[in-house]
């Protein structure tokens, strides 16, 4: 009965979207059309349907309905009620029924508050956001339907990958969806723009809180997707240039370019065809980021053709949505003229060149994501991994990072040497000195060598843009600005390290020996069976110690799953302020000792640190934004009544 | 020499069984003693494709094949033999996909051209939009 409530207000939200689309699209051309007048409350209905929708999904999930297909396939009796919430989205319906919904909430807050754009530009803008949607609500009424019933209800269900019963992984596809709706507001922003001719700082400004959220959102993502990654998959390994994590970095790519481009636009009016392009270029890849994951083709073009039915749905949406995009603005960017120029040597030189290199990285992400599926389909297989993505992604990394360094210090529309000679100087010379001293460190490759040197200039570099000036006055968002470059040199300087000054250890031990690894002493106490909800493992307890530190235990454990049957590692960490010892059990062996993989990996927890620091920066930027848009507002508002005033005198 | 039959062996049975009945083969969790040689072999192995898995180098996995070709290229190391010599068997034997490390061939030259389109597309663009003085510069709109 729910599942079916759930699945009648799909029905209606697509209906509402049809509205908003044909409403908004017809006000256009119209001075005042009736329908477009139906086009915000549209929206709101939609956004609050969508969610009962949602609701409903999460209900048949939390009791367990095992007469719904979705749930006796994805769940399980016996699961965490949290896993089993999980479980809703942990699967293709539902994290579709997820995305829309999230799209359908982003378009009634924005129907119910948005205000300073003109109505036909909003109204075209939902009609936008009714399209994206739409095209969601066809593919999951008419080829993915989360509410299908089975017509005899299954006893048991199937259970969740256990790799995917991790409290990491069931929050890390939402955050990235978050990621991709703020990316598709955006884009619709832009296409609402883009139609009415009405490219301005006010359209960049309403956007920015939108892109900066986006970007906030898939900064969390990605960092966190690393983490899971790097304690779940029992390697120490970080980032594996998978397709999958492409698709997420993508969209992150292209979303920074465009929150500076924006920045730009809002506050010099230059860049307007450069924004709405990088708008559409955003979206683009988010629907990439959506559906190419959900369509398996990333893994292999055959595991693709396992579902060719839903696959050439979700190809047809795909060409439709950035065909589309790509034709709205091929048409209307001929009539946006260019805006305000600038010189090379400015705020907006040095902006324009870190886009491009973006853009740049961007491209090379995706050709090394998709050209090996390019060949699979000519029966060729090649492997594109790190060795290709990491040299040839720092020949643009390096230079945008240089640059970035320098550009919050210049003026806008044009600077002078002389007056950012100092600080120019400082940063050369501390790179100097940095790259001769981590050259006596010690052997390591030269990327990680150009990194450590990189990330220590850039940390110097990042707060150079608060010198001279009082700190109580700095304006937030540029403390949020402050705060994401020194998260990059933090991150940087993580990956790096880790990179150059990981060690490793791999032995088999039998209880009560001694292993050394770096200035670690570790110590197999025992190994025992333990059990859990729906596992069963073998824990093993190390005793670890480093110098006179008093001995702590750590627990890495092997895994059996019985729903559905698995086997993981469950890796232990011991987090240093310098590093995390990393330490994994393995089998036993015939003689009874146990394999043991450990690793020190000095600073590597600063990856992690610095996307947080990256994420915390966008808050502030959001938060600074959005207080000045207040603020101009009470200001317009209080102009207006005086003019009122002094005309009724 | 046995490892040798086992790994032949484990490329042969299917890989369910590889996985029940047959123990690692001893250099799989194993480091080389000499740390030279050991930094050599993890460097290759991050190198190359672990088949059995998704995105993931054999130096990141758990799976046996994955073993059994860490324990092919430790004993290679051991044996003296070039890091590159290695990969060019092992590509003999699986094809391009097994290695990470792209070469320029017939099939993957796109792979380096566009790099370089790339740059000199942004140079270019850098050279048209912020390179030139420009016509009306500082004239607020």
């Amino acid at each position: 009965m729910l599942a079916e409530l759930g699945l009648a207000a799909l029905w209606l939200c697509a209906a509402l979207a049809l509205l908003q689309l044909l409403g908004g699209a017809l006000a256009q051309r119209e001075a005042t059309g009736e329908l477009a007048a139906l086009v915000r409350p549209a929206a709101i209905v939609q956004g609050v349907l969508a969610m009962f929708a949602f609701a409903m999904l999460l209900w048949v999930f939390a009791v367990t309905d095992l007469s719904v297909k979705l749930v006796a396939t994805n769940s399980h009796s016996m699961k965490p009620l949290i896993f089993k919430l999980s479980g809703a989205w942990g699967n293709h319906e539902g994290s579709m029924l997820l995305w829309v919904t999230v799209m359908a909430m982003a378009g009634a807050l924005i129907a119910l508050i948005e205000k300073r754009l003109p109505e036909k530009t909003m109204q075209a803008t939902l009609a936008s956001q009714g399209f994206v949607a739409l095209g969601f609500y066809a593919f999951l009424l008419l080829s993915s339907n989360p509410f299908e019933r089975l017509p005899i209800p299954a006893i048991e269900g199937q259970g969740l990958n256990p790799l995917l019963q991790d409290i990491g992984l069931a929050f890390h596809p939402p955050t990235l969806y978050f990621g991709y709706v703020g990316l598709s507001v955006a884009f619709s922003f832009a296409v609402g723009a883009l139609l009415t001719r009405q490219v301005t700082p006010e359209f960049a400004r309403v956007m920015r809180p939108w892109v900066l959220g986006a970007w906030v959102f898939l900064t969390l993502g990605i960092t966190a997707g690393s983490y899971w990654a790097y304690y779940e998959l029992g390697w120490g390994g970080w980032w594996f240039w998978d397709p999958v994590e492409n698709a997420s970095l993508m969209p992150w790519l292209a979303a920074t370019a465009l929150l500076h481009s924006a920045s730009v636009l809002a506050a010099r009016d230059a860049l307007r065809t450069w924004t709405i392009m990088l708008g559409v270029v955003a979206f683009s890849m988010s629907m990439l980021g959506t559906f190419l994951v959900r369509s398996g083709i990333l893994t292999s073009v055959h595991a693709f053709a396992v579902d060719p039915e839903r696959g050439s749905f979700i190809l047809f949406l795909l060409i439709l949505y950035i065909g589309g995009a790509l034709a709205v603005f091929g048409l209307r960017a001929g009539s946006v003229t260019e805006g305000t120029r600038f010189k090379a040597w400015s705020r907006e030189g040095a902006l324009v060149f870190n886009n491009v290199m973006l853009s740049a990285i961007l491209g090379i992400v995706l050709l090394g994501t998709l050209y090996p599926l390019l060949t699979e389909a000519f029966d060729v297989r090649v492997s594109v991994g790190p060795p290709y993505f990491n040299p040839v992604g720092a020949i643009f990394v390096v230079p945008m990072l240089l640059v970035m360094a320098v550009g919050p210090l210049l003026r806008w529309r044009g600077d002078s040497w002389e007056r950012l000679k100092m600080p120019i100087l400082v940063i050369a010379a501390i790179l100097i000195v940095l790259a001769a001293a981590v050259y006596f460190l010690g052997d390591m490759s030269v990327l990680a060598w150009i990194g450590l040197t990189l990330a220590g200039g850039l940390a110097v570099a990042s707060f150079l843009p608060l010198r001279g000036r009082n700190l109580r006055r700095v304006p937030i968002a540029t403390w949020g600005m402050v705060c994401a470059h020194f998260g990059i040199a933090v991150a940087l300087f993580g990956m790096a390290s880790e990179s150059a000054f990981t060690q490793e250890k791999l032995a088999a031990v039998s209880p009560g020996a001694t292993e050394q690894l770096s200035d670690w002493n570790i110590t197999l106490e025992s190994v025992d069976p333990v059990a859990g909800p729906n596992w069963t493992a073998l824990e093993a307890k190390l005793l670890v110690s480093r110098g006179n530190e008093k001995p702590v235990i750590v627990a890495p454990q092997s895994r059996n799953f019985w729903a559905p049957p698995q086997e993981t590692t469950e890796s232990a960490l011991l987090t240093r302020w310098d590093g995390q010892l990393y330490a994994v059990v393995g089998n036993q062996a015939e003689d009874g000792r146990w394999q043991l993989r450990l690793w020190w990996k000095p600073f590597v927890t600063f990856i992690w640190y610095g996307g947080l620091l990256i994420a915390f920066g966008g808050v502030l930027a959001i938060i600074g934004r959005v207080k000045t848009d207040l603020k101009r507002r009470v200001v317009k508002r209080a102009i207006a009544q005086r003019r009122s005033f002094e005309e009724a005198a | 020499m046995r490892a040798l039959i086992l790994f032949i062996a484990a490329l042969c049975v299917s890989p369910v069984l590889a996985q029940q009945s047959l123990p690692p083969a001893p250099l799989a969790y194993q480091q080389l003693s000499d740390p030279a040689q050991e930094a050599a072999a993890l460097a290759l192995m991050h190198t190359l494709r672990c088949l059995k898995c998704q995105s993931q180098s054999i130096a990141d996995s758990d799976a046996p094949m994955a073993g059994d070709m860490r324990h092919q290229v430790r004993s290679r190391i051991a044996a003296g033999e070039e890091p590159e010599a290695i990969r060019a068997w092992l590509v003999q034997r699986y094809g391009d996909y097994v290695s990470y490390a792209p070469t320029v061939s017939s099939t993957t030259w796109p792979l380096f051209a566009v790099p370089l389109v790339l740059l000199l597309i942004a140079g270019g663009i850098l050279w048209s939009r912020i390179g030139r003085k420009p016509k009306n510069a500082g004239e607020a709109t």
